[in-house]
């Protein structure tokens, strides 16, 4: 059996290593688009701090690993896929026959719908090389005028910040901090700690354009002059290829339960795979970390031919901002007729609100605790019945991982 | 063979030996809000019940670390954190769906039981027995025999 898996993240191995082990003698094609080894986009941040070296991204640490497995790991990118006869080509001009095909190929930042962003000093901190040229330009006590205030932008400013740099962050017209991954209340605690932490947070603003520098000039006229601008506004999955293979499309690559695409002998996994979540039982693109090592494991598992269904992936993120720790997991936003227990102490900067549906945790949003996270994670997976717990909860949010030795221990 | 943390509420007296125990082996202070294995209270049923990570075979924590950083310790089967290799992320916090790895502020890296290298201290510290370390095949038929009572109490209820 001839399986190919174009993506070196974690879907992509994740599923070379699952494959090998359940199909010693298979064999596999592990294609990264970009030089070097594979590695975390995850753990860029942290090399941009100056916590780790290089080498500290890298997902496995023995320099012959792929190697050692039996895995053939190629540098290149794909080109085309021919569905009908089962064959990949690649840039470089290799072109590779299949009989199982992962497409592992992650996303990409989205573009800023403004002039010059190709001016000088301007960058996304997408990938390692792009943290590489921001590693050194950014000295301490530099500008960076960093647009976007997502996820991603709030974790590429703590590392911005760690090394020195002045802050300013273009919030867009929103005028809220990492929207698609908490609540409003959340959102602001975040906003208003940056600010009291020597980040000028700018809301309400569009950027019009960036002018040489690097400017960044916004919709009212305003020019921010940077040494450094790091546009991080959001990303969009890279579908496109597969798409002209006719695989079917939506806001990802639309696969079904066991991870298969509409195309037969084709798999799709992490941040590109639009697929099955756990909460609602639609289906959503959850670009993170542990779908796309559950997604690359299960795929691989169908792609040797054993019929294991996903669960579907579980939305939950985890956010250190400036040393303000928030998370949120599954239905955050609630649902139509489910109660919440909140706790807000804003000027502590504690915030803990459970969603419930029924007597079932669905969603959190949490700002300023660390401890025991996970138990959150626990109630929402199992869809625990809380019982009497429900209602000790509406009285204390905090009680959570009581709750969870009380159900389950 | 494999060893085990086995975990019998029913003796536990909430003295809270096993936090100190585990505060003072692994972080050299006896603390117990540095503890891995925490007792939980539950006065209105008079239950305590210590809880701690049970090195559980999905190791969600493992396969969600992004860096590599948490590896199976092949002498004792624990999933064991590398300070080394941490950069932080806390991404195991949130996807250990035991709430049992936890961050450490002071050091900016997570923590979670290690079974203390195949001697915990918890279990040694242990004044009734609630916290022992056993072969992991002995918990196995532990739950067996527990199960099969169940079973058997159910003819001998029609007999």
């Amino acid at each position: 059996m001839k399986h190919v898996i174009v993506g070196g993240g974690p879907a992509g191995v994740t599923a070379a290593e699952t494959l090998r082990k359940v199909e010693p003698t298979a064999d596999i094609t592990l294609i990264g688009g970009e030089a070097g080894p594979p590695y975390c986009r995850m753990a860029i941040p942290y090399y941009l701090a100056g916590n780790i070296a290089e080498q500290g991204t890298y997902f496995r640490h023995e320099g012959d690993h792929y190697a050692r497995l039996g895995i053939r790991y190629l540098n290149d990118r794909v080109e085309a896929i021919s569905a009908t006869d089962g064959r990949i080509r690649l840039a470089g001009g290799v072109d590779l026959a299949y009989d199982r095909l992962l497409l592992a190929t992650g996303s990409r930042p989205a573009m800023l719908p403004a002039p010059g962003l190709d001016t000088p000093g301007v960058y996304s901190c997408w990938t390692l090389d792009d943290a590489r040229q921001i590693a050194a330009r950014a000295t301490a006590g530099a500008e960076v005028v960093l647009i976007g205030a997502g996820f991603v932008a709030c974790i590429i400013m703590q590392a911005l910040a760690h090394r020195g740099m002045k802050l300013t962050v273009v919030a867009g017209s929103s005028g809220r901090m990492v929207r698609s991954m908490m609540d409003e209340t959340a959102g602001d605690l975040i906003m208003r700690w940056c600010r009291e932490h020597g980040v000028s947070v700018l809301t309400g603003q569009r950027v019009a354009a960036i002018e040489d520098g690097p400017t960044v000039v916004l919709a009212d006229g305003q020019a921010l002059k940077a040494n450094l601008v790091v546009v991080a506004s959001g990303v969009r999955p890279n579908s496109e290829f597969a798409a002209a293979a006719g695989v079917t499309v939506e806001e990802g690559i639309v696969v079904d339960g066991y991870l298969k695409t509409s195309v037969e002998g084709i798999f799709a996994a992490g941040d590109v795979a639009q697929g099955l979540d756990f909460s609602t039982r639609t289906r959503s693109v959850h670009a993170i970390q542990p779908t796309a090592t559950e997604h690359g494991r299960v795929a691989a598992l169908n792609m040797a031919g054993r019929s294991v269904a996903y669960r579907g992936s579980l939305g939950m993120n985890v956010l250190d901002s400036l040393g303000l720790i928030s998370s949120s997991f599954g239905q955050w936003q609630g649902v139509a007729g489910g109660e919440a227990a909140i706790h807000l102490d804003a000027a502590r900067y504690r915030y803990m609100d459970l969603k419930f549906d029924g007597d079932r945790l669905i969603g959190v949003n949490s700002v300023g605790r660390t401890e025991n996270l996970g138990a959150l994670r626990g109630l929402i997976q199992k869809r625990v019945r809380l019982g009497a717990w429900k209602d000790r909860l509406m009285a204390n949010p905090y009680r959570f991982m009581e709750a969870l030795v009380a159900v389950t221990a | 063979m494999l060893k085990s943390l086995h975990i019998d509420p029913d003796k536990c007296t909430s003295c809270l030996l096993c936090e100190l125990a585990c505060s003072f082996e692994n972080e050299e202070v006896f603390n117990p809000a540095k503890s891995r294995i925490k007792v939980f209270t539950f006065h209105d049923q008079g239950r305590y019940v210590p809880y701690t990570c049970t090195q559980c075979a999905e190791a969600w924590c493992m396969s969600a670390c992004p860096v590599d950083a948490i590896s199976v310790d092949r002498a004792t089967g624990a999933k064991v954190v590398s300070d080394d290799l941490c950069v932080g992320c806390k991404v195991c916090t949130i996807a250990c769906p035991f709430g049992t790895v936890n961050y450490n502020h002071d050091t900016g890296k997570v923590i979670k039981c290690d079974l203390c290298g195949g001697e915990p201290a918890c279990a040694a510290m242990c004044p009734t027995g609630a916290i022992t370390y056993v072969d992991a095949d002995w918990t196995g038929y532990d739950k067996m025999r527990r199960w099969a009572g169940k079973t058997d109490a159910g003819p001998q209820a029609h007999a």
